[in-house]
């Protein structure tokens, strides 16, 4: 016993040492589901409180391009209002019919954290559980896809961003409708990868990458981003794609969170399938 | 020693919100980010026991995770380098050893020392952590381009942090 204790005392440093690394390595890999019990990292009140303050002072030195970004959608939604088109009388619709309901809810929000030069990054918004915000909804913004919301304090809510190598979202050719899976490869913030586009499809360098609207999360015709290079695997059968994204992820600074009403719905038939 | 616990407290905050609100909103090219916080760790005093440098790695780590989303990746590279720290140390002393009452810093003894000291810290932290990070050796040269090349900013930072140190016996 007295040389079990002597050991410990001797290498008390070497076996320290070990403990920490394996508790630093079980965090790395339980990841989620750690992540979700103890702390919700930026989506926390103290480190969310301060990435606040501090980008509400960071905010005022892009107000010229915020403020014109905001007036260029401001031009796009005035020119969809019913104002705007020439009314046709001569047809009916009735008050409650489920074709005319409501599909989607878009809540704005501020973006106060935001990386881009990590294997996964990540968004921090200033909006959370109070606000109508819950994990899975789908962000954009005036340019396109964002990410999806990942966890959800009363607050704030941390956002996967598309620049996450967990992300994979489902995109589709806009000319051609042949659609694959759209992911992220660690390297430049600009470009991302499109897979399982079969040999047929022909794309063409500059045609247009937009969501398919098949998950539960993003509406249909979202601007992702456009085909900047084409390889074709030989053998395969499958083009890898690079898609130049249309989101600027440095210049980040006001998205869109969309609700899909009937997402729950979806998942739980697409669920029950699943199990069938 | 007590009577520099305040100094490093303030150490501590002032490198680590340099770190998440400053820092790592520089992107050069999307491979560079440098990690000044590791600073906290190299210029603790020389008689700090092994425990309480790895412990204090631990809790560097862990607060720079709790802002960044990356959950014990850089709680695992500041302890990692905290362990080695020692190591570094016997490394490259001087010829007569450590005098006591004086702190591993560019002041008490030199920029070239504190150079050699800094670096060997920096790439080892640098190395664990982007291998972590990738975790994978698919993309080896990737990663070790990306720790060289993130590195040398981190010391440049460093370097630029040194400078206002405020006199001999303070770091900042």
């Amino acid at each position: 016993m007295r040389n079990f204790f002597r050991f410990i005392i001797r290498y008390h440093a070497f076996l320290l040492f070990l403990i920490l690394e394996t508790l630093c390595f079980y965090f790395i890999f339980n990841y989620s589901r750690y992540h979700n019990d103890v702390y919700k990292t930026t989506s926390n009140k103290v480190s969310g409180f301060i990435f606040e303050n501090f980008s509400g002072i960071v905010q005022y030195f892009y107000l010229k391009d915020v403020n014109r970004e905001l007036a260029a959608e401001n031009a796009f939604l005035r020119s969809q209002m019913p104002s705007t088109f020439e009314q046709s009388r001569d047809y009916f619709r009735a008050a409650y019919d489920s074709m005319t309901l409501q599909g989607f809810k878009y809540r704005s929000a501020r973006v106060i954290n935001n990386s881009v030069n990590n294997h996964f990054n990540y968004l921090t918004l200033n909006k959370g559980a109070l606000n109508g915000i819950r994990r899975d909804m789908g962000v954009i913004s005036t340019r396109g896809v964002v990410g999806v919301v990942l966890n959800v304090s009363e607050h704030y809510a941390t956002v996967i961003s598309l620049l996450n190598t967990r992300l994979k979202i489902s995109a589709r050719l806009k000319d051609t409708g042949f659609f694959g899976s759209l992911e992220w490869d660690g390297r430049s913030y600009r470009y991302a990868w499109l897979d399982e586009i079969p040999a047929h499809a022909a794309p063409r360098v500059g045609d247009a990458v937009v969501t398919s609207g098949f998950s539960a999360i993003f509406p249909e015709n979202i601007l992702i981003g456009t085909i900047d290079e084409v390889i074709l695997n030989e053998g395969e059968g499958f083009y890898d794609i690079r898609v130049l994204l249309s989101v600027d992820f440095k210049k980040l600074h006001y998205v869109e969170v969309i609700e899909k009403y009937f997402a729950p719905e979806q998942r739980e038939l697409e669920k029950m399938s699943e199990d069938d | 020693m007590i009577n520099q616990l305040p100094r490093y407290l303030f150490n501590f905050v002032v490198f680590v919100l340099l770190q998440v609100l400053l820092l790592n909103n520089i992107q050069f090219s999307g491979y560079v980010n440098p990690y000044l916080y590791v600073l906290f760790i190299i210029t603790l005093p020389f008689p700090t026991p092994k425990w309480l440098l790895l412990l204090l790695g631990m809790v560097t780590g862990i607060t720079i995770d709790v802002f960044m989303n990356t959950f014990g990746l850089h709680a695992a590279a500041t302890v990692f380098m905290a362990y080695m720290r020692p190591g570094v140390l016997t490394l490259i002393a001087p010829r007569d050893g450590y005098e006591t009452g004086k702190l591993p810093v560019p002041a008490h003894y030199g920029y070239l020392w504190f150079i050699k000291y800094a670096v060997l810290m920096v790439l080892l932290h640098h190395l664990f952590l982007f291998i972590v990070e990738a975790f994978s050796f698919a993309m080896f040269w990737d990663t070790l381009w990306k720790s060289v090349v993130s590195s040398f900013f981190s010391i440049l930072f460093i370097l630029i942090v040194m400078l206002f140190a405020r006199d001999d016996s303070r770091i900042v």
